[in-house]
């Protein structure tokens, strides 16, 4: 059972609102798992034994998480590590398989529909893929305005209250009536967070938003994040394989490895005495612009696939320190530091 | 914060707010066989639509048949001085003003056949797709135990359940048609669902209804269209094949099928004129649709752009 | 420029109807050398990797410029001279691995294929290359993997599985469009560190494409920064990441959140990307430049300085804060 704590002291300096005790969005041994049920021919062929049952996919594997009012938290992995199923679990569009979900310390099971809709408005995400992200069928005043008028938000004119959520998202009013086709990545990526700000939420769950952008558009889109979250007092779930830009904006970062967070601290923690050495080898590779030509000297191994995951610890198979304990027993997050937690067997031995 | 601004006086389609549908029709007709197949569908539409008008002769009226005049070839003329200039069939019938009202029957049978088989066979297409589960395995069996039939054992089936007549012949046809549709909607939806403006649709709470016909099934079209038009001409032929077994539509408004059927008897005689140009019109109408139907395809297809 | 380079490019122009996608560039690599062409989307980097090694389509033309290959003009060669080259003197690696794959083919066909296009060797001989070849690029038990099929690969085993075909013929040129774009980090430096080993062993001229800074800065020994079309800088690598002359090149480095202070806004360079197809008269950063003027509207030219170019009428001083 990993010891999980609903509180987590804040580092220094970080614009958290301490008056706030309750966590706005917690997580507690969240799982989730893919897999398609069994028709009733499958069920009888495997009853048979005329057929395996389909593996199932354990995407997210006991996480539980406590995101603050006005903290940004980083959420960082490689792929298949299930940081973007998390994300949607946080989000509400995807439920846990088990584990609860706890918006203002209330369980979103025990809501009513009403209160439950309420705090699903009030969590909303921003996709990677501009492309995919909005409805290439409709005009970019319909996208942004439409959940605003179905859930009857607008006090007011309409049209003025769509130029204000353009405006707001950086993006010009005369635009709104055309057809995603014709906007950019980073505009259609402005025109998913003005849908998503047009709903007045509290919480952004970010998936890699910025990851299919060129780097100076990169760079705007995460100032108007910088900008909202002060502006409109929101709090962020950012998740990225970058770990270069969730340095620049997290105020706490988590690293997962296939389905479990390994290291959870404060971001200079995390950045100047990472302990778990699957983020110290992310670190190494954390692109940054280097003045001298240098060789690159990689982990080795393959990134394992979530649907047959290394037993005990899964990042056994790459690690240079692994011992034999490593490949039976699962390291549990324990704390190494203030507000620092990591899941290494090293932790309890002399290192 | 920086904004895009517009350099004034552009036209709608570099303002990008031109529907992506004008985009496509500009595409559609840049092929050969558009610009061949729609006139000549727009044609054929127009002598339907416009039938009164335009035949010659009203071929149902019995006040103005003489059975003097049965059987003449094309070109003769009546009692009256009118032309018959496509011969006349047993009844002393114009054969052109049949024809053109048969087109009627057998375009307006073919169009709201598969009109209706759409509009049923996409919803629970549709909905088989959203909802997954149990609904959708018992709505795609029931789907492919429909498909596993060929088309006219059915239609005969359900025709000599419930009789003859146009409204049945519809009917009949909806049910043969729905399923095609429901699973051309169906596997379009399974990609649509999964992708990224469905989910963002519901973190913003939409209902569910609206999520289903405003979001998913506009973009679940393109393949839909295409069936529509391929399965406007099956339904033509096979209602022509009903009523040439004698299963479909009433003698008193004989569709093109019927026509042909009526003629046939006399074909060995010399008479071939009787069944052949109604045979004609049917063959005409059906490569009409398909030319359309076909570049409708090209041009709807995602791969074909970006 | 460096008369005596393995590939020297001369005003290259390539067009697809208004659009200019590749308008005037210009340059050089030596052997054994390895060039980083940066650029955004957009910029027309990947174009002019197609463009030099005769893959661009219809709608697009090379309408001007010249393409020298080892002393000899390829602009505009044939279809059948261009195929001779390819695979055996210059190869490309593409961002999506399964362009250059075929998903029904098992790799040991796809590799022995590749050998037996341009050499006469027999069936066994060319799988024996193959399976060097495999484990050249780092992929363990090259034995068993020969008879797996593209999709029982990740992504990262099929793009070295590609750099292993492109390194069968031991070509003297190799184009490379952004092909660990889209793997993780930690794959992508496997990757990587595969490319620096058989480069510097091969004594193979690489073109990295792509718009990661960082990664040009540890791969490359020359930089050209792409925007609109154009080259707007080249020079050493050190030299241009650390004193960068031309405002959109310090514009990039200086977007790039680990150059900037925790918490801070980034610095950001204001405005969009140009429309390509209607792109300004004269410098086409211009209009996003906080350093123009007047003069910038008519045509830049070149401006030389020792091991560095650029296309600036104000570039930023030598010295930098």
């Amino acid at each position: 059972m990993i010891g999980a704590t609903s509180l987590v002291p804040t580092a220094e300096g970080s614009s958290v609102d301490s008056a706030e005790a309750v966590p706005l969005i917690e997580l507690k041994h969240i799982s989730h798992s893919f897999g398609t049920p069994s028709d009733i021919a499958a069920r009888l062929a495997i009853a048979l034994r005329l057929a395996k049952p389909a593996p199932r996919l354990r995407a997210i594997d006991d996480v539980s998480l406590s995101v603050r009012k006005g903290e940004v938290v980083g959420l960082v992995g490689e792929s298949g590590c299930g940081k973007s199923t998390l994300g949607r679990v946080v989000a509400g569009i995807l439920p846990p398989t088990s584990g609860s979900v706890l918006w203002r310390g209330r369980d979103i099971k025990t809501l009513s529909p009403s209160e439950r809709r309420e705090a699903k408005l009030r969590v909303q995400m921003i996709f990677q893929n501009p492309y995919a992200s909005i409805n290439p069928r409709r005009r970019a005043v319909d996208i942004v305005g439409e959940a605003p008028r179905v859930h009857r938000l607008i006090n007011g004119d309409f049209d003025a209250f769509v130029d204000e959520q353009f405006r707001r998202a950086g993006l010009d009013p005369a635009l709104k009536r055309r057809f995603p086709h014709q906007f950019s990545g980073g505009q259609r990526q402005r025109i998913g967070i003005a849908r998503a700000l047009a709903v007045q939420p509290e919480f952004l769950v970010c998936d890699e938003a910025v990851a299919a952008l060129d780097v100076s558009v990169q760079a705007q889109i995460l100032n108007l994040f910088m900008d909202l979250r002060e502006r409109l007092n929101l709090t962020y779930l950012f998740i990225s394989h970058d770990l270069g830009v969730v340095e620049h904006i997290s105020d706490r970062v988590a690293i997962m490895y296939l389905g479990r967070i390994v290291e959870e601290a404060p971001a200079e923690e995390i950045f100047a005495r990472a302990n778990h050495p699957y983020t110290q080898a992310l670190l190494a590779e954390v692109p940054r612009i280097e003045t001298t030509k240098r060789s690159f000297a990689a982990i080795k191994g393959e990134l394992p696939s979530p649907l047959a995951p290394p037993s005990g610890c899964h990042f056994h198979p790459r690690c240079p320190h692994a011992l034999p304990r490593c490949r039976t027993e699962a390291p549990r997050l324990e704390v190494v530091a203030a507000g620092h937690r990591s899941a290494c067997h090293l932790n309890g031995v002399c290192r | 914060m920086s904004i895009d601004m517009l350099p004034p006086g552009s036209t709608a389609a570099e303002k990008g707010e031109e529907a992506p549908f004008r985009g496509l029709v500009r595409a559609f007709f840049r092929s050969p066989g558009a610009m061949f197949g729609v006139p000549l569908l727009a044609i054929i539409v127009g002598l339907a639509l416009f039938a009164p008008l335009v035949a010659p002769q009203d071929p149902y009226d019995l006040n103005q048949l003489d059975i003097m005049d049965s059987r003449l070839p094309p070109g003769s003329q009546s009692m009256t001085g009118m032309t018959f200039w496509l011969g006349t069939d047993d009844q002393g019938r114009d054969m052109l003003s049949g024809i053109i009202y048969g087109l009627r029957i057998s375009l307006g049978v073919g169009v709201s056949s598969a009109l209706f088989a759409a509009l049923f066979g996409a919803s629970l297409g549709l909905i088989a797709a959203y909802a997954g589960g149990r609904t959708e395995a018992a709505i795609m069996r029931i789907v492919d135990l429909q498909l596993s039939f060929p088309a006219i054992l059915v239609a005969l089936m359900i025709l000599a359940f419930l009789g003859k007549g146009i409204l049945n012949v519809v009917l009949a046809l909806v049910i043969v048609e729905w399923a095609t549709y429901a699973r051309a909607a169906r596997g379009t939806a399974l990609v649509e669902r999964r992708k990224e403006y469905m989910e963002a649709a519901e973190s913003l709470a939409i209902p569910r209804w609206r999520m289903l016909f405003v979001h998913l099934l506009p973009n679940c079209l393109p393949p839909l269209i295409v069936i529509a038009t391929v399965q406007v001409a099956r339904a033509i032929a096979l209602e022509a094949t009903l009523s040439f077994l004698g299963l479909g539509v009433p003698i008193t408004e004989p569709s093109l099928g019927l026509l042909v059927a009526n003629g046939y008897q006399y074909m060995l005689s010399g008479m071939t004129w009787i069944s052949f140009y109604p045979g004609v019109a049917l063959l005409i109408t059906v490569v009409a649709i398909n030319l359309v139907g076909d570049r409708l395809r090209d041009v709807l297809n995602p791969r074909g752009h970006s | 420029m460096n008369a005596t380079a393995l590939l020297q490019v001369r005003d290259l122009q390539t067009h697809f109807g208004p659009v200019k996608a590749v308008n005037g560039v210009s340059f050089s690599v030596g052997r054994g050398e390895v060039l980083g062409l940066v650029g955004e989307s957009g910029s027309g980097k990947s174009v002019t990797g197609f463009s030099v090694i005769g893959l661009v389509d219809p709608p697009g033309t090379i309408v001007g410029g010249k393409i020298i290959f080892d002393g000899r003009d390829i602009t505009r060669s044939g279809r059948e001279e261009m195929r001779s080259l390819r695979g055996r003197r210059i190869a490309m690696i593409f961002q999506d691995p399964m362009m250059t794959l075929n998903p029904v083919l098992r790799i040991d066909t796809q590799l022995i294929e590749a050998v037996q296009a341009h050499e006469d060797v027999s069936r066994a001989e060319a799988r024996a290359r193959a399976r060097d070849a495999l484990g050249m690029v780092g992929i363990p038990s090259p034995d068993e993997r020969l008879q797996a099929y593209p999709h029982q690969f990740s992504g990262g085993m099929r793009q070295r599985v590609v750099i292993a075909m492109a390194m069968l013929h031991r070509p003297d040129f190799i184009i490379a469009d952004e092909p660990t774009t889209a793997l993780d980090v930690t794959i992508q430096a496997q990757i990587l560190a595969e490319m620096q080993k058989l480069v510097a062993q091969n004594h193979t001229s690489l073109i990295w494409i792509t718009h990661d800074l960082a990664v040009v800065s540890r791969l490359a020994d020359r930089i050209a920064v792409m925007y609109a079309g154009r080259i707007v800088e080249t020079g050493p690598v050190s030299d241009v990441l650390t004193r960068p002359l031309h405002p959109y090149t310090a514009g990039l480095i200086d977007s790039v959140p680990s150059r900037n202070r925790r918490g801070e806004r980034l610095r950001q360079i204001p405005g969009m990307a140009p429309n390509v197809a209607r792109l300004p008269a004269g410098c086409a950063f211009a209009p996003r430049c906080a350093r123009a003027d007047a003069r910038c509207g008519e045509a830049v030219p070149l401006f030389t300085a020792g091991m560095r170019e650029h296309r600036c009428l104000h570039p930023l001083p030598e010295v930098r804060a």
